[in-house]
């Protein structure tokens, strides 16, 4: 009886220590689980989390242990979807969430060409030259905001879509 | 009202109901033929795919025929003019559409002179043509399905050619309550349906075709007999299938007739089966052959709300209200206006919209009386013993209201056709063709979420990557700068020294 005791107690200590040598040596791809999260996030790049964008945010989540609930445009479903992923307890937005899609418009009449516009936007979505009127791709705008603030002239509006 | 109809009735169609007609009030007189009004209203989008952009501009006068607004993108139709006139406004009208109420029109205030446009060719009988320039030639045309959907024909006719096909089916099955439009067509025009049929299998290189009729339009068969031994073309063969609704949908129709099962989320050419409505056969054979291009169409106008029922051949852009006027003005019982059928049509608040290439039929009808309140699910399963197309609309319904995209997709929403057989046998009143059209929006929303932030993610990376680029190539220029001077600058200081030196020696 005492063989059987010592074979299995064996063979588990053997299990234990590959699975914890494992677990430490071999690499656990991070960048793979990055795109992960970066798949579960809105893709706004609003920067509203604190984070230079979307994929910067995700990065953080994983390998800084950065809160799950920093993402206002994603809302509870992209909390909950993170937590799902990550093992981790939903916990409730840190902002509340936008009222909508809405994208930015340029009031051209006012516009003086000064680029900070171009510059401030996360996915090339204005486009226009120095000293010259710019102006908002729409389809490409995900509505982060990041362009009103910069904006010399108050000329960037907000419109509901 | 409605009865289950027993599936092995069908044979080869699942579910369905028998739906009692309505249909003998508006086919009880011939065609009449409206005047042309003082103002036409053509929507520029009257098709599946792009809509048209106009070449005309307010204040031109327009003949009869001639091109309003040509097809731009990959898929669409032109639109022309269907009387001559002025034109006074390009502008948004109201107009039956899925979303929205109002869409972009050219609208003309016509001379009453009906003067059409001169230059085009000479009429070739269609076999001394091939079948690439037909194909260019239906394009020209305008003609979209006049069944309903409006697909551009000459795409859908393109799409095919490079299918392998087997049969040609013409769809004469108005399945569809109220609806008689078709039927009267075949019996006063067999010869052109035929002749379309003709046409249609010259272009696609076809040897069969079925002109398949329902079986409770005796006249509609009978005519389109006669014609059919008259040509004498062996390769066309009558079919009738039974009054059942939904037979006449594409897929259901070629399950019927040929026993062969329509793929989720293919097409009916995926199976060697090309469909065309019998009216879109006419179509194709007025313009080929008539040089006729789709300015007018026939449309049903009946219901209790209607004096004189009947069905009528307008001009594309007439009003409703121009229409119902001729057909002797509403009733006292008028008070829903409903375009297309009962079924699937859908309901509107005003009748200044126009006639479009897609309207088959305009119903005005007393009110329906309610089902009755909501009532919860209690998984019954009539839904799924009427679906023709075999889903289980239970728990679609079940998923939908969870709002389980994928789910919903597994249980094929994709495929609903939205007959909205599934509502009328529901014992707990359960709108759920509605829901499922809801579902489908946002199933279509999620999807194109998905695409933005797909697009929003590439061009942060695309930027990321630039500004990183752009940064490294001004850190290496600065470090160049540095190096030159750093190997220039001892020599540099030394040749100033130098020359310090001389100056002071000189003085």
């Amino acid at each position: 009886m005492w063989t059987a005791v010592l074979t299995i107690a064996l063979i588990g200590l053997l299990a234990g220590l590959i699975l914890s040598y494992a677990s430490r040596k071999l690499p656990s791809n991070p960048d793979e689980l990055v795109e992960r999260v970066n798949d579960k996030l809105p893709q706004t790049q609003c920067a509203q989390c604190g984070y230079p964008g979307c994929r910067p945010y995700a990065a953080a989540i994983v390998n800084n242990g950065a809160a799950i609930n920093l993402c206002p445009p994603g809302g509870d479903d992209t909390v909950r979807r993170l937590a799902d992923l990550l093992g981790r307890d939903v916990i409730p937005l840190a902002e509340s969430p936008p009222a909508g899609q809405a994208v930015a418009v340029i009031d051209e009449s006012l516009c003086i060409g000064c680029m900070h516009c171009r510059n401030a936007c996360p996915v090339d979505a204005i486009v226009g030259a120095q000293q010259l009127m710019h102006t908002v791709i729409e389809s490409e705008c995900t509505g982060c905001k990041l362009c009103v603030a910069p904006c010399p002239v108050d000329c960037i509006s907000m419109k509901d879509t | 009202m409605a009865t289950a109809a027993p599936t092995y009735d069908l044979g080869k169609l699942h579910g369905g109901l028998r739906l009692d007609a309505h249909k003998t009030a508006s086919t009880s007189a011939p065609i009449q033929e409206i005047p042309v009004p003082a103002q036409l209203v053509l929507p520029i989008h009257q098709h599946v795919g792009d809509a048209a952009q106009p070449v005309v501009s307010i204040g031109e006068q327009v003949l009869k025929g001639q091109l309003l607004a040509e097809p731009y993108g990959s898929l669409g139709a032109p639109v022309h003019a269907s009387s001559s006139g002025k034109v006074i406004a390009i502008e948004p009208w109201p107009v039956v559409r899925r979303y929205g109420e109002t869409a972009p029109c050219v609208v003309i205030e016509c001379d009453d002179e009906d003067r059409a446009i001169d230059g085009w060719e000479e009429p070739l009988p269609f076999r001394e043509l091939s079948p690439d320039s037909l194909l260019q030639k239906i394009l020209q045309g305008g003609i979209v399905g006049l069944g309903g959907a409006v697909f551009p024909t000459a795409q859908k006719l393109m799409q095919a050619v490079s299918c392998e096909l087997d049969f040609l089916i013409l769809n004469g099955v108005e399945c569809e309550p109220y609806i008689s439009c078709d039927d009267m067509l075949m019996r006063e025009r067999a010869h052109e349906v035929i002749g379309g049929a003709q046409i249609l299998m010259h272009a696609l290189g076809l040897d069969t075709a079925y002109v398949v009729v329902e079986s409770d339009k005796p006249e509609a068969i009978q005519r389109l007999a006669d014609v059919m031994s008259e040509i004498g073309d062996d390769r066309i063969v009558l079919k009738q299938v039974p009054t059942i609704y939904p037979s006449g949908g594409e897929d259901q129709l070629v399950q019927l007739v040929t026993n062969r099962e329509v793929p989720s989320g293919g097409l009916p050419t995926d199976i060697g089966c090309l469909v065309q409505n019998v009216g879109t056969a006419a179509a194709i054979y007025d313009w080929v052959q008539n040089r006729q291009p789709l300015i007018s169409r026939v449309t049903t106008i009946t219901g209790d709300g209607i004096t004189r029922p009947m069905n009528v051949r307008a001009r594309i852009g007439t009003t409703i209200a121009d229409i119902a006027a001729f057909a002797g003005g509403y009733t006292e019982y008028a008070k829903q206006l409903i375009v297309g059928g009962p079924m699937t049509g859908k309901s509107i608040s005003t009748d200044r919209v126009p006639l479009v290439k897609a309207t088959n039929c305009i119903l005005v009808i007393s009110e329906t009386p309610s089902p009755g309140p909501e009532l919860p699910c209690i998984r019954c399963g009539d839904c799924a013993a009427v679906c023709p197309v075999q889903l289980l609309p239970q728990q679609i319904f079940w998923y939908a209201c969870a709002d389980d995209e994928q789910q919903m997709r597994n249980y094929g929403l994709t495929d609903c056709i939205e007959c909205g057989c599934c509502d009328l046998v529901c014992p707990s009143h359960i709108p759920l063709t509605f829901d499922f059209r809801m579902a489908k929006a946002r199933i279509r929303e999620l999807a194109d979420e998905k695409a933005r932030a797909e697009r929003a993610r590439q061009r942060f990376e695309a930027r990321t990557e630039r500004l990183d680029r752009e940064q490294q190539e001004r850190d290496d220029e600065l470090e160049r700068q540095k190096d030159a001077a750093r190997k220039t600058g001892p020599e540099a200081i030394a040749e100033i020294m130098k020359r310090k030196q001389q100056k002071d020696d000189g003085d």
